[in-house]
């Protein structure tokens, strides 16, 4: 990067573990192997989480399924893989050596044995032995060990959660990272468990259970084990709307956020783009694992030098400016202004006449896109002449879309299904009405929020027609 | 039917130019098709194909939806495919076109046939038997369509066709670089598999009069085409080669066509262009195309055009043949003339004028003629009323005559000639015959 240079500081320290930049390879077969994560720091990764080490496993063959959609490949992936199946000697050894090579970089183990308080002091004294920087708990991993009462097992259960905590705190001498399984109803449930147990950080999500699919030719369930299939552990681009909420939940919630605990965040990252919203809604840290077992160790240069530039584009000297930035943003129904309005306008001049909102609004949403023809009538679809043919006359006549706005609601359905890059703008338009929220209307006028009739009755008085 | 012809001579290099898409092409293309709503490209399309939903059933590997959806409003989808100018239509209006590359609509569809057909499946059935005769003559694009249409509708159909295969254009008159002969008898075989009677080496007019069809048939379609290439009027006319029957020859006896090495085309449509690389991928060393106006005048579609410049085809614009010379029978040179473009013509293009004292002599040892076809001469056969030489029809496609119907090149009195306007001409013809029979119970 001769004559370039970025002004921002990507290090962190993570509840005490130092790292050049918030990018660590989530524990999952990436960081399986000494020989892999030496790789991985080459590429300029600035931490890995170690495979888990733990009890012994056994694996087996088709073990990641994928769900493709669209000509797009690996949405999503999903594993049945279990910890590493490689002997505990042989991981704590190589995590030695990795660290005694990479001093500067975070080298976190992640661990997962039998709930049993001797058995857990083990473990962590083992793995402090190797020099590594921190401790990740494995309370997530909802295949095959879950069904041996270890992973998500531990995770789904806020009381074991804080048990097993307690345990290893009792010994641990390096930070504490709680990992959460999100198959649970309540994510902060386990969190203020780790709270309560005094653990360090937090970190999610872990995979979701999922199964990918079946076979249409066998009705064997994809991957195929054998002709046999079941639920693995589902992750990639596709979770990632599912983990930043999680992600928000903690740090809006007054116990967890309240305690300042960092929280390590994962679950789709595969841009620099993805890894900033995930620092704006809280997290310290950052982990990656599908996006690098589609690409490579590589993708962490576009990480940093996107997260980079777009922190000196707005300011940011350091991460931890960034971290959180957007969670006094979050809200939900009851605080949002119902007197807000929004509606859509099309750029006639960047249409492409593709007709998707039309068709959407029409048949799906409220019937508010019209056709119109070019002296202006309104035309129905469909509706040229059988014996018409060429490009010509199907460019030249071809209506165009327009939005009644008086009737949009501001649903933004075509915003959301329009191809073309900034063609359909959501307007705010002043509703004339003042500012309220269904919390203030529950406080002053519960009887509007109960019964239809005085619904009708306040929207008349407001001016609020629904079309 | 005959047998297929065996390809011998020259089949690499007239064989089909376009590959296959592999399944993952053809999935990852359609992926990229936005669906639109009332689409343009199903606009465009003279059979109006419900192109968006097609294409969407490639994505989801629903390849024998895919190709019904093509075949409900196109029974020669398999040809279309390969031959439309998809430039002109379907791709043309397609919204990606603008800024991005278009949906390759012809590509698309060329897959979802190729799947029904490789796999022999059959999509449609006769349907319920009417009782009602109808006799179709041509088994070209326009005849097949009609055909196919009828017998779907339950009426029994005997198509006549004058050559030994069906497929008329389709299997004699476009270059197997774009069609091979297969793809045409595939569709003649499917036409015939809907109940369809096709009566080959019969001509209208030998032996066959429309007093003899009335009798027998409740209707009569005419998907006739047009008639041979005109003549130049030029001495040393007998040695120039007409090109439709130089294509016929590459297509169905290819091993006895004769190239020259030195080969000049007269004309600069499509058929031309086909002509011309035939002589060229058949090894002649240098073909030129001569045109008496410019490239702005000439009739070939600008993709077809940008195709055959990079053949490596010369041209020589503004230019007329006026005589032939030869020695021993054996063809020397083509002698020209210069020409100028005056004021415009009868068919809105300026009109090309001889450039006095500006003769000269293109050598060449083989010249072929492109310059379309004569004008149907049915119309006088049967004192049929006319456009501009074409058979004139009402919008059912009816003629003057009361129950005789025509369709295809032989009515197309206004646009560009094309297999696909031939096949909307043979649905629309059917449809108007069905009610006709229909009403009359």
């Amino acid at each position: 990067m001769k004559g370039w240079w970025h002004v921002a500081d990507l290090s962190i320290d993570f509840a005490g573990i130092g790292s050049p930049n918030p990018f660590w390879l989530a524990s999952a077969p990436p960081s399986n192997s000494g020989m892999q994560v030496h790789r991985a720091f080459e590429a300029g990764w600035g931490g890995a989480v170690w495979k888990t080490i733990g009890a012994p496993v056994l694996n087996v063959s088709n073990r990641y399924g994928a769900w493709h959609y669209g000509g797009q490949k690996m949405l999503a992936i999903n594993n049945v893989e279990l910890i590493s199946d490689r002997p505990l000697e042989v991981n704590l050894r190589e995590i030695a050596e990795v660290k005694r090579a990479w001093p500067d970089r975070a080298v976190v183990v992640s661990a997962m044995v039998e709930s049993k308080p001797e058995i857990w002091h083990d473990i962590i004294r083992r793995i402090q032995d190797t020099g590594a920087d921190g401790i990740e708990l494995n309370y997530g991993c909802p295949h095959g060990m879950s069904e041996r009462g270890m992973g998500s097992a531990v995770g789904q259960v806020p009381e074991y959660c804080e048990q097993i905590t307690r345990w290893v705190m009792e010994v641990a001498k390096i930070p504490v990272i709680v990992k959460l399984t999100p198959n649970i109803s309540d994510i902060v449930m386990p969190a203020r468990a780790a709270v309560a147990a005094g653990a360090n950080a937090v970190s999610l999500i872990n995979t979701l259970n999922s199964i990918i699919g079946v076979d249409l030719d066998t009705l064997e369930i994809t991957p195929n084990i054998g002709g046999k299939g079941g639920h693995g552990g589902y992750a990639g681009p596709a979770v990632k709307p599912i983990a930043l909420n999680m992600l928000a939940a903690l740090g809006r919630d007054a116990v967890v956020g309240g305690s300042k605990m960092p929280i390590s965040g994962m679950g789709g990252i595969s841009t620099w783009r993805d890894a900033a919203e995930f620092l704006l809604l809280g997290a310290g840290s950052l982990q990656v694992c599908t996006a690098v077992m589609h690409y490579g160790f590589r993708i962490v240069e576009d990480l940093c030098d996107g997260l980079s530039n777009w922190m000196d584009e707005k300011g940011f000297a350091k991460i931890s400016d960034v971290v959180g930035g957007s969670l006094n943003r979050v809200s939900d129904f009851n605080h949002f202004d119902l007197s807000f309005r929004a509606v859509a306008r099309i750029d006639q001049g960047k249409c492409i006449r593709c007709n998707l909102c039309y068709v959407a609004c029409n048949d799906t949403a409220h019937q508010c896109i019209d056709l119109i023809a070019k002296d202006g009538s309104l035309v129905e679809p469909q509706s040229y002449d059988i014996q018409a043919n060429g490009k010509d006359e199907a460019v030249n006549s071809r209506p165009s879309v327009h939005v009644r706005e008086a009737d949009c609601v501001g649903c933004r359905l075509c915003f959301n299904v329009c191809p073309v890059e900034d063609c359909i703008h959501m307007i705010e338009e002043p509703s004339g009405r003042p500012p309220v929220t269904w919390g203030q209307l529950t406080e002053s006028q519960r009887e509007v929020t109960e019964d239809w009739e005085k619904m009708k009755k306040y929207r008349e008085k407001m001016g609020i027609e629904i079309h | 039917m005959t047998e297929f012809p065996q390809s011998t001579a020259g089949a690499d290099a007239l064989g089909e130019l376009l590959p296959p898409l592999t399944q993952n092409q053809a999935a990852i293309e359609a992926a990229r098709c936005l669906m639109c709503y009332d689409a343009p490209c199903t606009h465009a399309c003279p059979t109006h194909i419900d192109i968006p939903k097609f294409i969407k059933k490639i994505a989801t590997e629903n390849l024998r939806g895919s190709a019904r959806a093509i075949l409900e409003s196109n029974l020669l989808g398999a040809t279309c495919a390969r031959v439309c100018p998809v430039e002109e239509l379907c791709e043309g209006a397609c919204v990606l076109g603008a800024e991005h590359k278009p949906i390759a609509i012809g590509r698309l569809q060329r897959h979802a046939m190729d799947f029904v057909y490789g796999k022999g499946i059959d999509l449609f059935r006769p349907g319920q038997a009417t009782g009602k005769k109808v006799a179709v003559i041509g088994a070209g694009p326009a005849g097949l369509s009609c055909a196919g249409e009828l017998a779907k509708r339950g009426h029994s159909v005997t198509l006549f066709e004058k050559r030994d295969l069906g497929g008329g254009l389709s299997t004699y008159g476009i270059i197997g670089l774009r069609e091979p002969v297969e793809v045409a008898m595939a569709e003649v075989r499917m036409i015939e598999k809907l109940g369809v009677k096709v009566e080959t080496g019969k001509e209208f007019g030998a032996g066959l009069s429309l007093t003899d069809l009335n009798a027998d048939f409740a209707a009569v379609f005419f998907g006739v085409g047009l008639g041979a290439t005109p003549a130049l009027g030029i001495p040393g006319e007998d040695h120039i080669i007409d090109g439709l029957e130089y294509i016929e020859q590459s297509k169905v006896d290819a091993g006895n066509l004769v190239v020259g090495d030195n080969v000049v085309v007269v004309g600069a449509g499509n058929t031309a262009i086909d002509c011309a690389t035939i002589a060229k991928r058949l090894g002649a060393g240098r073909v030129t195309m001569v045109y008496r106006r410019t490239e702005n005048e000439m009739t070939a579609y600008p993709h077809e055009y940008d195709f055959i410049k990079r053949e490596g085809v010369n041209f020589s614009f503004l230019t007329q043949p006026v005589g032939v010379h030869s020695e021993n029978g054996t063809v020397k040179s083509l002698e020209c003339v210069r020409m100028s473009l005056g004021a415009s013509d009868a068919s809105g293009r300026p009109a090309p004028q001889p450039v006095a004292g500006s003769e000269f002599f293109l050598a060449a040892d083989q010249i072929v003629k492109a310059i379309g076809q004569q004008k149907p001469s049915l119309a006088a056969q049967l004192k049929l009323k006319t456009e501009k030489g074409f058979i004139q029809v009402s919008a059912n496609f009816e003629t003057n005559l009361p129950g005789v119907y025509a369709g295809g090149d032989c009515i197309r009195a206004r646009g560009a000639a094309s297999t696909v306007m031939a096949v909307q001409d043979g649905k629309l013809a059917a449809r108007a015959i069905h009610e006709r029979l229909v009403a009359r119970g």
